[in-house]
């Protein structure tokens, strides 16, 4: 099977620190990939270059066979691949519909659209409650609400909310569940499942053993700026997995 | 892999999700919400507070339709370049250079006008470069005794005039937008250094020369067209007056309804994010300063019309700068970026506008007009700040 993404001798330095050592990175269809390892292992790094935030000196990014130059986030957005930053990348001030169409909003059909370059709230607030309900994520009674004025763990799902929406080749989730509590956590790895099933790859950064070997397919694991192995998460305990990525125990010879 | 299990524990737990009693909030909470959710409401409070107080204390001659309308006029520059900073100030920047750029303009026009296109007896060739010998006897013979072209060429080449200055605000503003966002320098290290370099320009192209208001109406009239003045039962209006309203109001929408102006506040609250959601922030911050450039060129030709005449020296140059941030900082918009409203910047200027009037008709020293507006700044400010704590 032809890996969804391939990305082959990527390598980014910054200044005389080398964060991707010619690295490489295989998303098959339909997977859910975890990736692992220690904080500096260039794991960001690794998924920026995914997702068009940061560009690689070296190597080569392929989207289904294509080779593709991301030269920004909306560059890789626009090929599909949609990311939930840790940040979230949200702006508190405005309000739940706008931040889900933040970069592609809806106007309104005819004149008023063209011509006064109208925005359609009513189909862009419809739209959200629709993505909301539909993971039913949370309880938000008001979808103009500034996202300010949301819990840690909704403003989570409304940035999930958004990758899911319009993510249609590849979701990428940063740390989704590292602010969250325990019910929260829950929610987020079953929309994670359910995006899942609806056939769209996702490559699921995380320190969290237990959520990532619940549902992770495969497991990267990073180690000093590159692939150390992909192991099997039924094949392999937590506790190898933090061996391997910690650098306690060689890693299998073959993935 | 039992490891799950420990969430197994929280399935009996109740489903409710955290809510609180709306009692709780109480009248201040509501009041603070309701600011939260419209915040030109402060500003639009203390202004109809401060014109009652003065209707109170004056009665007729301070609450009657010619009065308020002269606070109108006498707002109309500010508040054009108090909807200019409005713009900046909303992408988190600052824009010291507003009334220089407004000044220069006026003098690019003035002097574009009557330096190269109508320039009197001994300049006449210049204004009709390209012109067949017949049509250069035709135009002498049609232009008055002394020596200018006549008032409708006048007008056609003033009116070129005025695209001019309009071009060269909204040039001086796509620089200073491509240093912010390009260059990534601190807007106000930009604009510090443009209010300077502008102002400097401005005087050394206009010679220091001051353009007579009677020369202006006799040979280019459109210059002034922004001062056209009509009543409407007691209320005067000048059309300058009319475009401050004009420009609100599409300013408004723009950053309501349109694409555009949600990513200007987006940018505002945070750049990265907004990069990161799929903002151009690079083209909205130039797209920004481009627009408050021109519309400082807008203001510029209000300035004719409201002065008559055009002088390098206005004190716009100068203070028109600290008046507008005053009107936008009352008007509550956050000096941080991403918060607040143009018609707040609006009813901020009126505010200024009101109390310099009202105090002055009361016979007040002016400086308590000055003690009063720097009250106003904090306490917007201190508003502005408590506003942020709100969790609707």
């Amino acid at each position: 099977m032809e890996p969804i993404i391939r990305a082959t001798n990527l390598v980014k330095r910054y200044g005389k620190v080398t964060a991707l050592d010619h690295c490489d990175f295989e998303l098959m269809p339909g997977e859910i990939l975890a990736v692992i390892g220690d904080n500096g292992a260039g794991k960001s790094t690794l998924i920026k270059a995914i997702s068009g935030a940061v560009t690689p000196d070296e190597g080569e990014v392929q989207l289904e066979g294509q080779t593709v130059h991301f030269r920004s986030p909306i560059d890789a957005r626009e090929a599909g691949i949609e990311t939930v930053y840790q940040t979230l990348a949200m702006s508190p001030a405005l309000s739940i519909a706008d931040n889900m169409f933040m970069g592609r909003e809806l106007r309104k059909p005819g004149w008023r659209g063209k011509v006064l370059k109208q925005l359609d709230r009513r189909r862009m607030e419809e739209f959200a409650r629709q993505k909301l309900n539909d993971l039913g994520l949370m309880t938000i009674q008001n979808i103009n609400q500034a996202v300010e004025t949301l819990s840690g763990g909704q403003r989570q799902g409304v940035a999930v909310a958004r990758a899911a929406a319009f993510g249609s080749k590849v979701i990428i989730l940063d740390e989704p569940t590292a602010a969250l509590g325990v019910k929260e956590s829950r929610r987020v790895l079953e929309l994670i499942l359910d995006v899942k099933s609806r056939g769209i790859p996702i490559i699921l950064i995380s320190h969290n053993m237990p959520h990532v070997f619940e549902v992770a397919d495969r497991i990267h694991v990073h180690r000093l700026g590159k692939r150390l192995c992909v192991i099997d998460p039924k094949q392999h305990s937590m506790s190898d997995a933090v061996a391997f990525m910690t650098g306690a125990k060689e890693p299998p010879v073959a993935a | 892999m039992t490891s799950q299990d420990y969430e197994g524990a929280a399935t009996g737990a109740s489903a409710d999700v955290a809510h609180f009693e709306d009692e709780q909030k109480g009248l201040l909470g509501h009041f603070q919400h309701a600011l939260h959710v419209t915040p030109a409401l402060v500003p639009l409070i203390v202004l109809l507070v401060g014109i009652s107080i003065f209707g109170l204390i004056l009665g007729e001659r301070f609450f009657s339709p010619g009065t308020l309308t002269l606070i109108l006029q006498q707002v109309q520059i500010v508040g054009i370049l108090a909807a200019a900073q409005t713009l900046i100030i909303l992408t988190a920047g600052i824009d010291l250079s507003v009334g220089a750029i407004a000044v220069f303009c006026t003098v690019i026009m003035g002097q574009v006008t009557f330096r190269y296109f109508i320039p009197g007896a001994e300049g006449m060739f210049d204004c009709l470069i390209g012109a067949s010998e017949r049509d250069l006897a035709r135009a002498i013979e049609a232009g008055t005794a002394s020596g200018h072209c006549n008032p409708t060429l006048g007008s056609i080449l003033s009116s070129v005039a005025i695209v001019i200055g309009l071009a060269v605000g909204t040039i001086i503003g796509a620089i200073s937008g491509w240093l912010v966002a390009r260059v990534k320098l601190p807007p106000f290290i930009v604009t510090l250094g443009m209010w300077q370099i502008v102002l400097a320009a401005n005087y050394l192209y206009s010679r220091n020369e001051t353009i007579r208001g009677r020369d202006i109406a006799e040979a280019a009239p459109p210059l002034q067209f922004l001062g056209t003045t009509f009543s409407i039962g007691g209320a005067n209006f000048t059309l300058g007056v009319i475009l401050m309203l004009v420009l609100v109001v599409v300013l408004a929408y723009c950053l309501r309804s349109t694409a555009w102006g949600r990513h200007v506040y987006a940018v505002g609250d945070d750049p990265e994010a907004a990069e990161l959601a799929g903002v151009n922030v690079r083209r909205t911050l130039i797209s920004v300063y481009m627009i408050a450039g021109f519309i400082c060129a807008l203001a510029a030709w209000a300035m004719i019309g409201r002065f008559s005449s055009v002088s390098p020296s206005a004190s716009t140059g100068v203070v028109g700068n600290i008046q507008a941030i005053t009107a936008v900082v009352i008007g509550g918009i956050s000096l941080f970026g991403g918060r607040g409203s143009i018609v707040g910047a609006f009813f901020g200027a009126l505010i200024v506008g009101t109390f310099e009037l009202g105090l002055r008709m009361a016979g007040a020293d002016p400086q308590w007009t000055f003690m009063l507006i720097g009250a106003l700044i904090i306490g917007a400010v201190a508003v502005d700040q408590w506003i942020r704590k709100v969790a609707a």
